[in-house]
C-alpha cells in the first residue's frame, strides 16, 4: 500500500515583520525557514519559548497569516491559491483553539448559540436542527445540555475551554490547532481536557497540532515534539526520545526548566 | 519561635444574589514562622486568593470576614483602620501578583514605580528613594539596573517584568511576602528562573513567604511546609516532601496523579495520560452538608455525607481533614 500523503507539507517557510523604519525598529524574522510535515491522525507539538515563532507558524498553517516566502501545501493544495468555496472548505477542516477561551467566546451569546454559530455561518440545517446539534456537541465534551442557556461568564475556565472545543468540532474538522489551549487551567482540569481530546480523536480520527511553551505538558499530549528556537525547528522527535536523549542545547534548557517533584522520602530542596 | 503570621478559624463569605452566601474560606488556620516558606496548593476557585486578600485587608466590598483572626507579629490585623493597614501593607507584608503586566502602570517608567513603594513608607529624599530602587533592581538580578530603571513596562519581557514586581515587593524589606501564582503567567524556562530567584532572595534576606500556586513543582522547590486547600478549607498540611511523596487526602492524591510527568522512551501515550479527578469543584454557594470532596472521592465512606470531617493529626507534623483518618 502506498503511504498516505501528509496533511500538511511545509517548505522553506519564512515570515518577517518589518519594523517601523522611521523609529529605527528592526525587522523581526519570526520564521527563518521551516520545513515540516504533519501526518494525518498524528499528535505533533510545537514547543518553544515566547518569540520562538511557534504561534506564527500555527497562524501560517491556518492561513491566518501570509508567509513572506516558502510554501504550505494542505493535501497538495497551495494555501496561497485557495479562494472562494475551496478556502471556506479549508476553514472548516482546520480549526484553531486559542489560549484564553474567556476572550475567544462572545460574552453576549449563550453556550448553545456559541456552538451553533459556525453551522449558521455555513448555512447548515435549520434553526431547530442547529440547536439540537449544539446540545449534542455540548454533551460530547462533557457540558450538560441543560446549560445551553448559560453564558461564558457563568462557566469555569475548564468548561469554557470545553465549549471552545465543541464549537471547533461543530464543522467536523480534520485538524485542530491548539495554541496554548491549556494555559491557565489547573492540572486536574488539564488532565480532564487531555482525556477528552483523546476520546474525540479515537471517535473522529482527528489530527492535533499543539503549540505550547510547556514541554512536560506536551509530553502528556503529543507523540512527537518539534522544538522551536529563533524561528527554526531545531529538533524533532518522539516525546520519549526527546526527554531521554535531547540533542539540541535549547531542548536541554527546556527540559531543565521542568520543575520536578521530589521523589518520595527525599528532603525538600532549601 | 512564635509564628510571624497566625491565621485562626478564618471564614470569609461573599454576598451572592442567589440566596445563600458564597463560602470562600472556612475554618482555616495556618502559621507562617519567620524566615520560612509555606506553600498553599489549590485549584482555581478554592479560596486561596481570597485568603491572601484577607491578610492584606484588600477584600472587595462584597466580601465579609464572618469569623476568625489574622495576627501579624502578634497584632490583630482584622478590624484595623485603613491608615494602620497602609503602614503594614508594602512595608511589613507585601504581595507579588500573578500577572506582572497588570501589576505595573504601562505609562510610567520602571524606576519610579519601584521608588514609589519606598516613598510611601520612608521619609527619604527623592534621590535616596531612586538609589534604593536602583539597588533593588540590581538585587533581583538585573545586570543593567539603570537601563531597566529608565524603561517602560512594554519594553521588558514577561520575566523581566516579574522581576520588577518582585523588586517592588521587597523594596521596603518586608518580613513576609505573599505570592499569588508568581510564575503562572511565564514561559517554562522563565518560570524556572523566577523560581530560582525567589528561592535565592528568600534565603539571602531571611524572608517568610506564603506562596500560593497550583504548580506543584514550584512549591516542591520553594516550600518546606505545604498546605492543600479544597473548597475553602485546608484538607491537608505537612512537610512538603512528605505531602508530595505520600499524600494522605484523596484530593491531594488525585492532584498529584493529574500532573504531567516526563515520559519513558517509547511509552505509549495512553499510559502517560494521568487519570483526572472526576467531576468539578463544588459551587461554594451550595456546599454539601458533608465533606465537600465526597462527590468526587473514590474512597468515600457512608459517614462522608453527614457532616464535614474534622481535622486530625495522623502523624507527627501532619494534618488532614478526612474520615479515613478519623475526621
Amino acid at each position: 500500500m502506498e503511504a498516505e500523503p501528509p496533511l500538511f507539507r511545509v517548505w522553506g517557510l519564512t515570515k518577517r515583520y518589518s519594523g517601523r523604519e522611521r523609529r529605527g525598529a528592526p525587522t523581526v524574522e519570526a520564521l527563518a525557514g521551516i520545513d515540516l510535515e504533519v501526518t494525518r491522525g498524528s499528535d505533533l507539538a510545537l514547543v518553544g519559548q515566547s518569540g520562538s515563532g511557534k504561534s506564527t507558524l500555527a497562524r501560517c498553517l491556518a492561513r491566518l497569516d501570509e508567509p513572506t516566502s516558502g510554501r504550505v501545501l494542505f493535501e497538495g493544495m497551495d494555501l496561497r491559491e485557495l479562494r472562494g468555496p475551496r478556502l471556506l472548505r479549508f476553514r472548516e477542516r482546520v480549526q484553531l483553539i486559542l489560549q484564553d477561551s474567556a476572550t475567544a467566546l462572545d460574552p453576549r451569546l449563550t453556550a448553545a448559540a456559541i456552538v451553533s454559530e459556525p453551522l449558521e455561518v455555513l448555512g447548515r440545517g435549520d434553526r431547530r436542527e442547529r440547536g439540537r446539534q449544539a446540545r449534542e456537541l455540548m454533551e460530547s465534551v462533557g457540558i450538560p445540555a441543560a446549560w445551553a442557556a448559560r453564558r461564558p461568564f457563568e462557566l469555569s475556565g475548564g468548561q469554557r475551554q470545553r465549549l471552545a472545543i465543541a464549537r471547533a468540532l461543530a464543522v467536523q474538522p480534520e485538524l485542530l490547532i491548539l495554541d496554548e489551549a491549556f494555559a491557565g487551567l489547573d492540572a486536574s482540569i488539564q488532565a480532564q481536557i487531555a482525556t477528552l481530546l483523546q476520546e474525540l480523536q479515537a471517535r473522529h480520527g482527528l489530527t492535533y497540532l499543539y503549540v505550547s511553551h510547556d514541554l512536560s505538558l506536551m509530553a502528556l499530549l503529543a507523540d512527537e515534539v518539534a522544538i522551536m528556537f529563533e524561528g527554526r525547528i531545531v529538533e524533532r522527535g518522539d516525546v520519549g526520545r526527546i526527554f531521554t536523549e535531547p540533542r539540541h542545547p535549547h531542548t536541554r534548557a527546556l527540559i531543565a526548566a521542568v520543575a520536578s517533584l521530589p521523589a518520595p522520602s527525599a528532603p525538600p530542596a532549601s | 519561635m512564635p509564628a510571624l503570621l497566625e491565621v485562626r478559624d478564618l471564614a470569609v463569605h461573599y454576598a451572592d444574589g442567589h440566596g445563600g452566601p458564597v463560602v470562600a474560606v472556612d475554618e482555616l488556620s495556618l502559621d507562617v514562622p519567620p524566615g520560612e516558606v509555606v506553600g498553599l496548593l489549590g485549584e482555581s476557585g478554592c479560596g486561596k486568593s481570597t485568603l491572601l486578600l484577607a491578610i492584606l485587608g484588600l477584600l472587595p466590598r462584597s466580601a465579609r470576614v464572618v469569623n476568625g483572626s489574622i495576627r501579624f507579629r502578634g497584632r490583630e490585623l482584622l478590624g484595623l483602620g485603613e491608615p494602620e493597614l497602609r503602614g503594614v501593607r508594602g512595608a511589613e507584608v507585601s504581595i507579588i501578583f500573578q500577572d506582572p503586566a497588570l501589576a505595573l502602570n504601562p505609562v510610567r517608567r520602571i524606576g519610579s514605580q519601584v521608588a514609589e513603594v519606598v516613598q510611601a513608607h520612608r521619609r527619604w529624599s527623592g534621590r535616596r528613594c531612586r538609589d534604593e530602587a536602583l539597588s533593588m533592581l540590581a538585587e533581583v538580578g538585573f545586570p543593567d539596573p539603570v537601563r531597566i530603571h529608565d524603561s517602560y513596562p512594554h519594553e521588558l519581557s514577561g520575566g523581566q517584568r516579574q522581576r520588577v514586581v518582585i523588586a517592588q515587593a521587597l523594596a521596603c524589606r518586608p518580613a513576609l511576602v505573599l505570592a499569588d501564582e508568581p510564575t503562572a503567567s511565564l514561559d517554562s524556562t522563565t518560570q524556572a528562573e523566577v523560581r530560582g530567584l525567589l528561592g535565592a532572595l528568600q534565603r539571602r534576606l531571611g524572608l517568610a513567604m506564603l506562596v500560593v500556586s497550583h504548580d506543584l513543582g514550584a512549591l516542591a522547590t520553594l516550600a518546606r511546609r505545604v498546605l492543600v486547600m479544597y473548597a475553602g478549607r485546608l484538607v491537608e498540611a505537612g512537610d512538603s516532601a512528605r505531602v508530595f511523596g505520600d499524600p494522605l487526602h484523596p484530593y491531594s492524591r488525585g492532584l498529584l496523579q493529574a500532573l504531567p510527568r516526563a515520559p519513558e522512551p517509547g511509552s505509549s501515550r495512553e499510559r502517560r495520560v494521568p487519570s483526572p479527578i472526576p467531576g468539578s469543584s463544588p459551587d461554594l454557594a451550595r456546599l454539601p452538608a458533608g465533606c465537600a470532596f465526597e462527590p468526587r472521592c473514590a474512597d468515600r465512606l457512608p459517614a462522608c455525607v453527614d457532616r464535614p470531617p474534622r481535622e486530625t493529626r495522623p502523624a507527627d507534623g501532619r494534618q488532614v481533614r478526612c474520615f479515613k483518618y478519623g475526621g
